[in-house]
C-alpha cells in the first residue's frame, strides 16, 4: 500500500453538516427548502444588462489584481457614505472571487499556525475549516439565544487564549439573525483592543438590517488599523452567483492578501466586476432602491416567519438581520438533526440542524424566509403537522 | 398611516387574496389599522378593484381582444373628458387611455367574435361624431400582463441547502 498522498490538516476537516441534507433533499420530489442560503431574487436587470454589454464589447481580459479601478472608487464612496468606513480605494481595497475568497486570504495573511483564532458558535460553517487549513485553531465563542446570539464580552473572555491572534466577526449573522448594535460592537473593540487582536468582520450581511442603524466595525473609533472588513455583493444585490466580494484593510496587511490573491487567483470575472460596478453606481444615483426593495420584501416574510413559528409553539428570538429565523426545537425532545431529517422525511420540508453551525447550534433549525411566500405558508403547514404527530 | 398604505398597496398588488391577518404581521402593526387603511383607500377610490389576471387562452373560452387607436375631436370646455366617457360606457371596452403621440385614445376592447368587434368599431364607435378616424389591431398572443408572464414557469434555480 502506498502512502496517502492528502494533506491531514485538509482530511481532519470534517466536510460539511449539511451535505448529508442536500443530498437526501436532491432527490426528493415536491420537497420544499427553508434550506438554502441566499436571495430569493434575481440579479436586477441593469445589472445584468451592464455584464451582457461588457461581453459583447469584447471586454474579456484580465483586470488588475486588485480588481477594476472604478469598481474600487464605487466599492470607496459606497463604504464612506453607507458605513462612514473611510478606505483608500488605491491602497485599501481589493476584490475577491466571492467574500469567501476575502476570509481565506485574511486568515491566511495574518494567522500563523499554531495561532488561536475566535469564532462564533454557531457561525458560518466555512470559517473553522478555513481557519484549519492555515493550521491554526479555531476557538469557538459562544453566543447564546439569552442575549439573542450577540457576541458578549463575557462570551469572549471566557473563550481568548493566550494564543488568540485574530477574532472573526460576523454580523448580521449566518445562521442566527443577530445584529450588534454599537454598543455590542464597542465591547467588542474594548476586547480586541485589550488583546490586541485582529478583527476580520465579515459584513456580508450588513445591507439586510431590519432594526437599528447600519453599522460598520471598522467605523468605530480605532478600529480600522486592526480590522480587515469583508463584504460583497451576493447578498445586497442578489449576485450569489457572480461570486464578487471585497477585502479592506490597512496597507500593509491588504498588500499581503493581495499577494495571495495574484499568485493564487489573478483577479475576480471581469463582467462580475463591471456588474458590481453597476450596481453601486446605479445605487448611488437612485438611492439604493433595488435594495431597499428586496430589504422590504425579505422584512415582511420574517415577521410572517417569526409569527409562524411562535404560533406553532416554536421558540423564536427576533432576528433583526440576514435571512434566517433560528427556532428553538427543544421542547419536542429532539435533537436539531433528528428534527431535521423527520420532517424532511416525513413532510418534505427542508431546514438546516443548528448542530451544523457549531456545538451552541444545538436544539436549533435554521429556516430561511427568502422563500416563495405561498411555498412558506405550505412549508408551515407542513411543519404544523410535523409538529402535531410528535 | 400614509406609509402603512403604501406598504398594504404593495402587498395587495403582489397578491390581493392576502389576509388582513398576514397583512398585519407583515406590516407589524393591528389588524384593526390595516382593516382601516384599506377601508379609507376604497372609499377615496384609490382601490378601485380585486380580480384575478387570467389566461383566457387556457380557460376554453372564444373572445377576441382589439386595440383601437382613436382620433377625436376635443371639445370646448369637455377636452377629451366627455368623448372618453361616451367610449368607456359601452360594455365592450375594457380599457381607455388619453395617449400621448399620433392619436388621442388608446382603447382596449373585447368580443366573443371577430364580427361583434368589427361591428363594435363601425357601427358603435366610428359613428360618433367626435370620432375623427380609427385603426384597429388584433391582440395574437399576450406574453405578460400586469407584471405576470403568462407561459413562463418561476424557476428556483437556487440549491436546496447551502450554508
Amino acid at each position: 500500500m502506498s502512502r496517502s498522498f492528502v494533506n491531514p490538516a485538509v482530511q481532519n476537516v470534517p466536510p460539511s453538516g449539511i451535505r448529508r441534507f442536500f443530498d437526501i433533499a436532491g432527490t426528493m420530489q415536491g420537497a420544499i427548502s427553508l434550506g438554502v442560503g441566499e436571495p430569493d431574487f434575481v440579479t436586477p436587470y441593469h445589472i445584468r444588462n451592464a455584464a451582457m454589454d461588457s461581453i459583447l464589447d469584447g471586454e474579456t481580459q484580465y483586470t488588475p489584481n486588485k480588481g477594476l479601478p472604478t469598481l474600487l472608487e464605487e466599492i470607496a464612496r459606497y463604504l464612506q457614505e453607507r458605513f462612514h468606513a473611510p478606505y483608500d480605494p488605491e491602497k485599501e481595497i481589493m476584490v475577491t472571487v466571492g467574500a469567501s475568497e476575502a476570509i481565506d486570504l485574511a486568515l491566511r495573511a495574518c494567522i500563523q499556525p499554531g495561532d488561536d483564532v475566535l469564532v462564533p458558535d454557531p457561525g458560518y460553517v466555512s470559517y473553522a475549516p478555513c481557519v484549519a487549513f492555515v493550521g491554526a485553531h479555531a476557538i469557538p465563542v459562544v453566543t447564546k439565544v439569552q442575549d439573542e446570539f450577540r457576541m458578549t464580552e463575557e462570551g469572549l473572555e471566557a473563550a481568548v487564549t493566550p494564543n488568540t491572534r485574530a477574532l472573526i466577526l460576523p454580523y448580521p449573522n449566518n445562521p442566527t439573525g443577530a445584529v450588534m448594535s454599537r454598543e455590542d460592537l464597542l465591547a467588542v473593540a474594548r476586547f480586541a483592543q485589550k488583546y490586541d487582536l485582529l478583527v476580520i468582520s465579515d459584513e456580508i450581511y450588513g445591507e439586510l438590517i431590519y432594526e437599528g442603524e447600519r453599522v460598520s466595525f471598522a467605523a468605530l473609533p480605532g478600529m480600522k488599523e486592526r480590522t480587515v472588513l469583508i463584504n460583497g455583493f451576493s447578498k445586497a444585490f442578489a449576485m450569489t452567483g457572480w461570486r464578487l466580494g471585497y477585502a479592506c484593510a490597512p496597507r500593509e496587511i491588504l498588500s499581503q492578501m493581495n499577494k495571495i490573491h495574484q499568485y493564487t487567483i489573478m483577479c475576480a470575472a471581469r463582467q462580475a466586476q463591471v456588474a458590481g460596478r453597476q450596481a453601486l453606481k446605479r445605487g448611488r444615483e437612485n438611492g439604493f432602491e433595488d435594495v431597499n426593495t428586496m430589504r422590504e420584501s425579505y422584512n415582511r416574510r420574517r415577521r410572517v416567519m417569526l409569527d409562524a413559528f411562535r404560533k406553532m409553539g416554536l421558540e423564536c428570538f427576533e432576528p433583526k438581520g440576514a435571512f434566517y429565523c433560528f427556532p428553538s426545537v427543544k421542547h419536542t425532545g429532539l435533537s436539531s438533526e433528528d428534527f431535521c431529517t423527520r420532517l424532511l422525511q416525513q413532510h418534505k420540508v427542508v431546514c438546516v440542524p443548528g448542530t451544523a453551525f457549531g456545538e451552541s447550534g444545538a436544539g436549533h433549525i435554521r429556516c430561511c424566509y427568502a422563500t416563495d411566500m405561498n411555498r412558506m405558508l405550505e412549508a408551515f403547514d407542513r411543519m404544523k403537522a410535523f409538529l402535531a404527530s410528535l | 398611516m400614509q406609509a402603512l398604505k403604501m406598504q398594504v398597496l404593495e402587498i395587495l398588488n403582489e397578491d390581493c387574496r392576502t389576509p388582513l391577518e398576514r397583512i398585519a404581521v407583515m406590516c407589524n402593526v393591528p389588524m384593526e389599522q390595516v382593516a382601516k387603511a384599506i377601508e379609507e383607500m376604497e372609499n377615496d377610490r384609490i382601490i378601485l378593484h380585486y380580480a384575478p389576471i387570467i389566461n383566457w387562452d387556457k380557460a376554453d373560452r372564444e373572445r377576441v381582444e382589439g386595440m383601437i387607436e382613436v382620433k377625436v375631436t376635443p371639445q370646448r370646455d369637455l377636452g377629451f373628458d366627455a368623448i372618453a366617457g361616451r367610449i368607456y360606457r359601452f360594455d365592450e371596452v375594457k380599457s381607455v387611455y388619453l395617449m400621448s403621440g399620433n392619436y388621442d385614445l388608446l382603447v382596449l376592447v373585447e368580443a366573443r367574435t371577430l364580427k361583434e368587434l368589427a361591428s363594435f368599431v363601425s357601427e358603435k364607435l366610428s359613428t360618433l361624431e367626435a370620432v375623427t378616424g380609427t385603426a384597429t389591431s388584433f391582440v395574437l398572443k399576450r406574453y405578460k400582463q400586469d407584471g405576470v408572464i403568462f407561459d413562463g414557469e418561476k424557476n428556483d434555480n437556487r440549491l436546496a441547502v447551502m450554508p
